[in-house]
């Protein structure tokens, strides 16, 4: 279960950044080469192009280009591997079997929540539990911690920025208690209105959860700061992780959140399984989310008592290979270097962002100061699933539409956006490819 | 003619830019929303019925390139129609647009033929019939609510 680790070395980043970024004046030969040096001047992107199989097709005729990552990132053949060789040789039930493969996966089942447990610098291994991802994360606690602790006459405030899965969860559980939502406003550049978020909290307020970095937006949240002024204030915090554990190194101790969610297919894991990391003296008082086999200490006819942490949260048969893939993902992740991955996706993004903006008639969708790995944008005159399926044709896959995301659209007066999304394994002549292609989407429409 | 410019005919990008028939009808006595969930395509169609004829069709919405020029071309195709003919135009068109109609019958469909394009883009099947299907609402209940999904 040990992925990647040692395959690859640190990357060659050793040559000085090239004089050529950006400019994007050779676009005719873009696909003409494989990826020129340029690429190589911040983190060596060639090598690890090699690690994700699925880079290497054509669609439509052309090189792929990938930049749905927000939606899902691909996956290294380290975790394809760890998920066949699991399947292969070692699939068992855990925490059941008395004989050998059962004892080893159940083993290496445990091992991998270790794995997460440094990897998000959690205290211990029983603040670690395994959903199927973000948006069962915040279910669960929605229904346990929220339904046990809101009563009417309470609230949750969330912000105007937050993807669907962290609102309709609450909406649910206002629903079911009685208790009432409110959103913290966002401004033009979309970024969160901190002297309305304070304002916005009361003696009344159970819980704020908010996003760590915005799907639809790309806003890093100064999260650490609004977790210490919830705090001050007795409220517990929820982070939706989800885009923001591929990007940045995230310490849970360090953030002093209470709860923080993602998923695994977003930080080149399978689909299928993601984490809810939870404050264990929170966790210890919430109810169980399912019942079921694993979760219980035991069951009579008449009554049960519940499993320890982080059992108590796992009812049935888990996602045990997706687990062994996670597993894999995040060897494969933290081996890389997280400074220089962010440094280049930064270059990604500012690149990408720069050339954008030359072309009249795009409006980018979300402008915060501090953003990680996402480029909203709409063109005037052209809806964005025309942009999407132009883009598409040119082999260039983006996302187009609401991003679930809906608040966020109505706040910028546009009915969908067109968001090209970047991982460490794009390349500049990928960014180069979007924005002719954009050039190509305006010649079409205005013709 | 590439598969893209097949789909993004020239025609199709004028109705997109300049639809025909955009604007609420105050005389209406049929009134349908078609929403496309999953993408957040949004329009409204408006039917003026006389004897069992579409004495009028107009719409107002957002929507893709495609589901703009079908609801421009649509609700001039059905001016006119008994429901009847409504129906079968309907049935033709989408024929045509998900590739299963007959090349004669596509010819026989005048200007909406310019769709013919939308049968390699499996996607883009429910944004061209979007306001066929809200047209074929209205023509069953005066006041509803219909969805692609």
């Amino acid at each position: 279960m040990t992925g990647a680790a040692g395959q690859r070395g640190s990357g060659g980043a050793t040559a000085a950044k090239s004089s050529s970024v950006g400019t994007g004046t050779d676009s005719a030969g873009a696909f003409a080469a494989p990826l020129p040096g340029r690429t190589d001047s911040l983190l060596d992107v060639n090598r690890i192009r090699a690690d994700f199989p699925i880079l290497r097709q054509r669609v439509r005729g052309k090189p792929l280009i990938y930049l749905d990552n927000a939606a899902t990132s691909q996956k290294p053949q380290a975790v394809i591997d760890a998920i066949t060789r699991f399947y292969t040789a070692e699939n068992a039930n855990i925490h059941r079997g008395v004989h050998y493969l059962s004892e080893r996966a159940t083993a290496a089942y445990d091992q991998v929540r270790e794995q997460v447990t440094r990897f998000i610098n959690a205290r211990s291994a029983r603040e670690v539990i395994f959903t199927k991802g973000t948006t069962e994360g915040i279910n669960l606690v929605a229904q346990t911690f929220g339904r046990t602790n809101l009563k009417p006459g309470d609230d949750i405030v969330i912000t105007a920025m937050e993807h669907h899965s962290n609102i309709v969860p609450w909406q649910l559980v206002c629903e079911q208690t009685g208790a009432t939502l409110k959103a913290v406003p966002i401004n033009e550049a979309g970024e969160l209105e901190l002297a309305e978020f304070e304002r916005l909290l009361t003696d009344r307020t159970r819980l704020v959860a908010l996003v760590h970095v915005s799907n639809a937006l790309g806003t890093i949240n100064p999260v650490k700061r609004l977790v210490a002024i919830a705090h001050a204030h007795g409220i517990p915090v929820l982070v939706d992780g989800a885009q923001a554990v591929p990007h940045l190194r995230v310490d849970v101790q360090d953030l002093d959140c209470d709860f923080y969610v993602f998923s695994g297919h977003k930080v080149y894991g399978p689909t299928g399984v993601g984490v809810l990391y939870g404050r264990e003296a929170l966790l210890e008082k919430m109810p169980p989310y399912q019942g079921g086999g694993d979760m219980i200490a035991t069951v009579t006819l008449q009554r049960s008592t519940w499993a320890a942490l982080p059992a108590k949260f796992e009812a049935g048969t888990p996602m045990i290979a997706e687990v062994m893939g996670l597993g894999a993902a995040l060897d494969y992740f933290t081996d890389l270097d997280l400074g220089k991955i962010a440094a280049w996706e930064h270059e990604l993004l500012s690149t990408a962002t720069a050339r954008l903006k030359e072309v009249p008639g795009v409006r980018l969708i979300g402008t915060a100061k501090e953003k990680a790995g996402v480029l909203g944008f709409v063109i005037e005159g052209v809806h964005p699933h025309d942009i999407g399926t132009i883009l598409d044709d040119q082999g260039i896959a983006i996302r187009a539409g609401h991003h679930c995301a809906q608040p966020v659209m109505e706040h910028f007066g546009v009915p969908a956006t067109a968001r090209a999304s970047f991982a460490f394994y794009n390349t500049l002549d990928e960014v180069d490819a979007l924005a002719d292609g954009i050039l190509t989407v305006k010649k079409m429409f205005t013709r | 003619m590439t598969r893209l410019s097949a789909l993004y005919q020239d025609v199709i990008l004028d109705h997109n830019r300049s639809p025909l028939n955009y604007r609420r009808m105050e005389n209406a006595n049929r009134r349908v929303e078609g929403n496309n969930p999953l993408c957040g395509d949004r329009l409204t169609v408006w039917l003026r019925m006389e004897g069992g004829v579409i004495a009028d069709a107009t719409f107002q919405g957002l929507g893709c390139a495609i589901s703009m020029a079908s609801a421009s071309l649509m609700t001039s195709a059905v001016k006119g129609k008994t429901r009847a003919e409504a129906e079968a135009l309907f049935n033709r068109f989408r024929r045509m647009i998900t590739g299963s109609g007959e090349p004669a019958e596509t010819e026989s469909l005048g200007k909406l033929a310019v769709f013919s394009g939308v049968s390699e883009f499996p996607i883009k099947v429910k944004c061209a019939s979007l306001s066929w299907h809200a047209m074929k609402a209205a023509l069953d209940e005066p006041d509803a609510v219909v969805s692609t999904e």
